[in-house]
């Protein structure tokens, strides 16, 4: 296992450093970071502009291929180069992955396992108004984009703020301005924390719970008249105990492993949700990056997102061996 | 046909009515500008308000559904299309050609789609059609997969070896025997396409990246409207209503299809 | 004496109106066993899940279950989930789908154990080892740990009747515990039920197909047809002197060892939906037969009952159906001066193996050919036998494939595979033509059964104005229909495909026919038709059969020669009664005896072949029957130990081409 795992994560590797040298040529070649120093006012002399394009290695004059030989060379000690005003890009990087992680955590998990909940409740209740509901509701919440979704979900908490004149809820940010220093000292910090995260994790939530309670409902059914599941109905257990215990504990293989390898793809997924609620996590740094042509935060980005998508691929594998005996090798 | 396909279908019919005769019901044009109402509430003389500058929100947003609609159509039958030739060819040559597809599949699925799309179309010209191509090189890959794992196990079926066994010939093994069987996961797959390449070129649209003005989709409608939807609530609601809509029709049409197609896979 | 278990008039609607079981009625009293016996379709699943209250949701049950006199249906699942997997425990067909793939198998019997009588998990657990000893899994303790995947089907099938007496049930219902098992591990599986009824004196209601099984198992028999038990009676009488027309055809249809002719019964003709069911297929059918439909009547003083409405046809049960006209063997040279079709000499084909599913590690070769050399000469029929993983089908698809195999040589009607090019392969397919087992999975589903037929013709560029003519010849010739070139393979039954499936293979006049399992897939009564056909085609058009079969009663009918193969090699070869009559090995014996026969006197003084089919890829050095061998305990050192170090070679074993590969054929 371990043998196939390595191996499997050296051909990763070769596949991350492709990408993320595609994405650094990519994003090289068309981004124009020279207009964004250009269009400073008082407009600042050529010569300038070059020195500090050079020094921060944006310089289009420079061919793409030197340009790529010191990005990399970087890359490979480990510096992912400096930010359009100079500062260097790993210490941002950090600080806005831990960002992006603190939204996405408690949405990811909670919309996950919501999802898998309603979607296994509604596969054992086929055909009645349980299902339907739950399954009209899913079908609604996927055509819903994200960023309708958060749109709504502000138009409708300013509604309940306004109601109760209270504000239970926020969104602009992490934080609200000194509520750590406020009446209630470091716990009206938390609170404000945990009422910033309400809605933009909801947000998360309600769109990852529309996608796994449609998939666990599918795979809820393929199991729903599985011999298995009639012969732990014959051995005494009622239907309720033999669906949970034989029926979704095999359904929720297939299920997991998805879990795992869509988490890769939420680190950039979460962008619009940062974007409209203001949270400064990588999403919204590679969009405000790209219109502001910083190629180096834009590669970086997309670095740790590859390796994002292919740790996770490597977690579901190891979530499948893990779950599924029949996936373990050398069995027998 | 099922019940929920046949609801899509209709749903999605009627859609396209009213994005393409709509438009005639209407005394404004989508680019005219009304200079005696600006960001006035849906009325008799703007059945859906109006905008900031005075434009018909009505005339807008179906203009902005044609949009969306041309090119979630455009957009699933091009990448369907690819993925057919690709997972197929790989599927039935095996080996190294096997492997070097796959792989190249592989390497688009780790480079950010997005990210890519979002710095290429601006500095590519051609407006909205070259948006339609980057959109369908991104997504593919997915379809491939599934095409060449439905081409393998087609292979193995026990009709194709006796045709095989009978002497037929590669060429018509394909045509006959593996073609017609994949031709309905292939129209599942190009509807289910056409919900997410609407949503794609809506998101990209919506951070400004995708459609630009002067052309106008359902995103950059929302994009407009979404900083003041509290507000001004009919200048988003439109538009993220219709979206939600289509996206509906379309995903309807395209799970109804595969359950009445597979009954045993229902995903 | 109460019975166990009582049903009467059992009803069984599936909606909207498809009638599965149609009042059924039957008891079943301590330590009996009650055999009901049917084909697809007749009901006979529909009424176990009823029994047990577990039909799905969209059924309708009516009628009567009780256990020990208290009355099951409609009790609601609470209650029953308490009756369950206690006094009433079922054995479900298929093992490896009927146990959770993601549980380990100790864990699922202990699961019964604390869910009746809420034992603690070690308690359950090491009960469960004590159950797995008990129905004969060696090394219970290590084995409880295991998943279903790492057991063969025979041990599976152990591990669930191990899961249905682990509390000392009333009665147990098995359905069809022993199919799709080979026929030495189905002896072993039932006795291994009857180890285990002997341990706890359930009643046990063994639901099958195969009268053989029941033959030698149950104590009564419950024959039903379209939703009816038809005809009821203790074995014997039943097995000897039925009355139902098709308890009596379904008898005679079976194929036999001694090789004696069987009489089809009609080919599948639906059951009516109104009078008798049978009465379509009915040869003593009589008017009254399309208005009442007949109820059981007693014909015997021991209970037997028959439900017929003309009993007095059927007094003499071997007249009712016409005895089939000895086909007259065609005038043949001698099969030495007849020139061999296909000819293999020391075919080998070995296949990596791989393990794990998520991702492959090469874990050796399977030597699933190692070495088989036999001659089909013109219009005759060699018949391939052995059990499942022994070979027989990757040498037929070796040869089927036409090129130069890993090891050895195929030559066919004289051309060596080996030297064949591009064209003079596709040349020699309308010579060599396939009829695979499974008829749903070879027709493409998405053609007529004239484009399917057309096909071959099409490929080998027949002139487009003969295809119509020669689809029609193609259908009579199998006897089908020509209103049937218009439909699609899933409208079909299942012989009705089958025949297509030949007819395609017929199409380009091949000289030489490779049926792989042709009748595996069939009902007994529809098998009998299908092989009655192989024999009539290679009468009339003198095409010669490779016929590979597990099933030796099935082979005895069709074969003029049969190898019998073991471990990917032949271990005896040669004429059909020779091999079945004086066979020399002691596989072939052992197989012979594990052959189920549909005589209930039959089953005394049969061996049981211990262990299962032995894998593949680790063959015994010496020889490879060796470890299973009845004969090898018995012998002295010195002799044993030829076998443990000598690979034996096929040696002459009686007059006519008879061989056998085996140390000791003079022992018995």
């Amino acid at each position: 296992m371990l043998v196939f795992l390595l191996r499997r994560l050296a051909g990763h590797a070769v596949l991350a450093v492709l990408a993320a040298s595609l994405a650094y040529l990519l994003a090289a070649a068309a981004l124009r970071p020279r207009a964004e120093f250009e269009d400073r006012s008082p407009r600042p002399p050529a010569a300038v502009v070059d020195a500090e394009l050079d020094r921060l290695n944006l310089n289009d004059r420079t061919p793409l291929a030197d340009r790529y030989r010191v990005w990399a060379t970087g890359v490979l000690h480990g510096d992912f180069g400096r930010t359009w005003q100079g500062d260097p890009v790993n210490g941002e990087l950090g600080r806005r992955l831990l960002v992006s992680l603190r939204l996405l955590t408690c949405g990811a998990v909670a919309g996950g396992v919501l999802g898998v909940l309603l979607g296994a409740w509604a596969a054992v209740s086929r055909h009645r108004a349980t299902d339907r509901a739950i399954t009209f509701g899913s079908y609604l919440l996927l055509a819903v984009p994200v960023f309708v979704l958060a749109v709504l979900l502000q138009i409708g908490a300013s509604r309940v703020n306004d109601a109760t004149g209270v504000r239970l809820f926020a969104w602009v940010g992490e934080t609200g301005p000194g509520a750590s220093g406020g009446a209630f000292g470091p716990l009206g910090g938390l609170g404000d924390r945990v009422r910033h995260l309400l809605l933009p994790s909801a947000t998360i939530a309600l769109a990852q719970l529309a996608l796994f309670c449609r998939y666990q409902r599918g795979t809820m059914l393929d199991v729903l008249h599985a011999d298995f599941v009639r012969t732990a109905r014959a051995k005494g257990l009622r239907r309720r105990d033999a669906l949970l215990r034989h029926g979704l504990r095999t359904a929720l293989v297939p299920v997991a492993t998805y879990f795992a390898y869509t988490s890769g793809l939420l680190l950039l997924g979460a962008m619009f949700t940062e974007k409209i609620f203001g949270w400064h996590g990588l999403g919204e740094w590679l969009i405000d990056s790209i219109t502001r042509g910083d190629v180096n935060v834009v590669a970086a980005v997309d670095c740790l997102a590859a390796a994002a998508v292919l740790l996770a691929g490597l977690a579901s594998d190891v979530l499948q061996g893990a779950l599924d005996p029949r996936a373990r090798a050398g069995a027998r | 046909m099922n019940r929920r396909t046949r609801a899509g279908l209709a749903l999605l019919a009627a859609l396209f009515l009213l994005a393409f005769a709509g438009p005639l019901a209407s005394p404004w044009s989508w680019d005219a500008t009304d200079f005696t109402a600006f960001r006035r509430p849906p009325s008799a003389a703007h059945w859906f308000g109006t905008t900031q500058s005075g434009r018909d929100v009505f005339a807008l947003t179906l203009h902005g559904m044609r949009k969306s609609l041309v090119i979630g159509l455009l957009v699933a039958v091009l990448s369907t299309g690819l993925a057919a030739a690709v997972g197929t060819v790989a599927g039935l040559l095996g080996g190294w050609a096997d492997r070097a597809l796959m792989w190249g599949v592989d390497l688009l699925l780790v480079l950010p789609s997005f990210l890519v799309v979002a710095v290429l179309a601006p500095v590519l010209p051609g407006g909205w059609p070259v948006l339609v191509v980057l959109l369908a090189a991104f997504m593919w890959m997915v379809t491939a997969r599934m095409v060449r794992a439905a081409t393998v196990s087609l292979r193995e079926r026990e009709y194709v070896l006796a045709a095989r066994l009978l002497g037929a010939g590669t060429p018509r093994v394909i045509v006959r025997h593996i073609v017609p069987q994949l031709a309905s996961l292939l129209a599942v797959d190009a509807s289910l396409n056409v919900s997410v390449a609407i949503l794609a070129e809506s998101g990209l649209s919506y951070f400004g990246y995708g459609v630009r003005p002067p052309d106008v989709s359902l995103g950059t409608v929302i994009a407009g409207a979404a900083g003041s939807a509290t507000a001004y609530p009919w200048l988003f609601a439109f538009a993220a209503g219709l979206l939600v809509l289509v996206v509906l029709a379309v995903n309807l049409i395209g799970d109804g299809l595969r359950d009445a197609l597979d009954p045993a896979g229902r995903r | 004496m109460t019975p166990v278990l009582q049903v009467s008039g059992l009803h069984v609607d599936y909606a909207p109106d498809v009638r599965a079981v149609r009042g059924a009625s039957f008891a079943v009293e301590r330590g009996e066993v009650l055999g009901v016996v049917g084909e697809s379709g007749s009901g006979k699943s529909a009424l176990a899940l009823a029994v047990l209250g577990l039909l799905p949701a969209g059924a309708r049950v009516r009628g009567s279950v009780r256990l020990r006199g208290r009355e099951l249906l409609g009790l609601p699942d609470a209650a029953l989930s308490r009756v369950r997997g206690k006094d009433l425990a079922m054995v479900f067909q298929d093992p490896l789908s009927a146990l959770t793939p993601v549980h380990q198998v100790g864990d699922q019997i202990a699961e019964t154990i604390r869910v009746h009588a809420g034992a603690t998990r070690r308690a359950a657990r090491t009960r469960a080892v004590e159950l797995l000893e008990l129905v004969g899994v060696p090394d219970a303790a290590r084995l409880a740990r295991a998943y279903p995947h790492e057991f063969s089907g025979g041990m599976r099938q152990r591990v669930m009747i191990a899961m249905a007496i682990a509390n000392d049930p009333l009665a147990i219902v098995a359905d069809e515990p022993t199919t799709s098992l080979d026929a030495t591990v189905q002896a072993q599986v039932l006795d291994v039920l009857r180890t285990a009824q002997q341990a706890t004196g359930a009643a046990i209601v063994l639901i099958t197909h195969d009268l053989g099984a029941v033959a030698g198992f149950a104590d009564r028999v419950m024959v039903m047809y379209a939703g009816r038990a038809v005809e009821t009676g203790p074995v014997g009488d039943v097995y000897r002197r039925p009355r139902m027309p098709y308890t009596i055809g379904l008898l005679g249809s079976l194929p036999r060892l001694d090789g004696a002719p069987v009489r089809a019964l009609p080919a599948d003709a639906a059951p009516a939906a109104e009078g008798c069911p049978f009465r379509t297929r009915c040869p003593v059918a009589v008017a009254a037969c399309a208005v009442t439909e007949p109820a059981a009547l007693p014909v015997a003083p021991s209970g037997q009952v028959a439900a017929c409405l003309n009993l007095a046809a059927t007094e003499r049960p071997g007249a009712v159906y016409p005895v089939p006209e000895p086909v007259p063997a065609p005038d043949r040279p001698p099969r030495r001066a007849r020139p061999p079709v296909l000819h293999v000499s020391g075919l080998v084909r070995h296949h990596p193996q791989y393990r794990g599913a998520l991702y492959k590690r090469r874990v050796g070769a399977v030597h699933a050919v190692d070495g088989i050399t036999l001659d089909v000469r013109e219009g005759e029929t060699l018949g391939l036998v052995g059990e499942s993983g022994c070979g027989k089908t990757t040498a037929l698809m070796e040869i089927l494939r036409l090129a130069a195999p890993p090891g050895g040589r195929v030559s066919v009607l004289g051309r060596d595979t080996a030297a064949l090019g591009r064209a003079g392969r596709k040349a020699l397919r309308r010579d060599v033509q396939v009829v695979f087992q499974d008829p749903f999975a070879s027709l493409d589903p998405r053609m007529r059964v004239a484009a399917i037929l057309a096909e071959p013709l099409a490929i080998h560029r027949v002139p487009k104005d003969r295809t119509a003519a020669r689809v029609r010849e193609l259908l009579e010739l199998v006897g089908l229909d020509a209103a049937l070139a218009g439909r699609y393979p899933q409208q079909l039954s299942g012989g009705q495909r089958q025949r297509v499936g030949i007819a395609r293979a017929l199409a380009l006049e091949p000289r030489l026919l490779l049926l792989d399992e042709p009748v595996a897939a069939l009902d007994a009564s529809v098998r009998a038709g299908v092989l009655a056909l192989l024999r009539d085609l290679q009468n009339r058009l003198g095409v010669a059969y490779l016929f590979v079969s597990h099933d030796l009663a099935v082979v005895r009918s069709v074969a003029d020669r049969v190898a019998v193969m073991y471990h990917g090699r032949i271990v005896e070869i040669g004429p059909a009664g020779a091999v079945y009559g004086t066979p020399a090995h002691p596989y072939t014996r052992a197989l012979l005896g594990a052959v189920p026969v549909p005589d209930p006197g039959a089953r005394q003084g049969r061996v049981t072949l211990p262990g299962g089919p032995p894998d593949p890829s680790a063959p015994p050095g010496g020889c490879r029957f060796r470890p299973r061998c009845p004969r090898h305990p018995g012998l002295d050192a010195g002799r044993a130990r030829l076998c443990a170090e000598l690979d034996p070679v096929l040696a002459e074993a009686g007059d006519d081409d008879h061989a056998a590969a085996c140390h000791h054929l003079g022992a018995r």
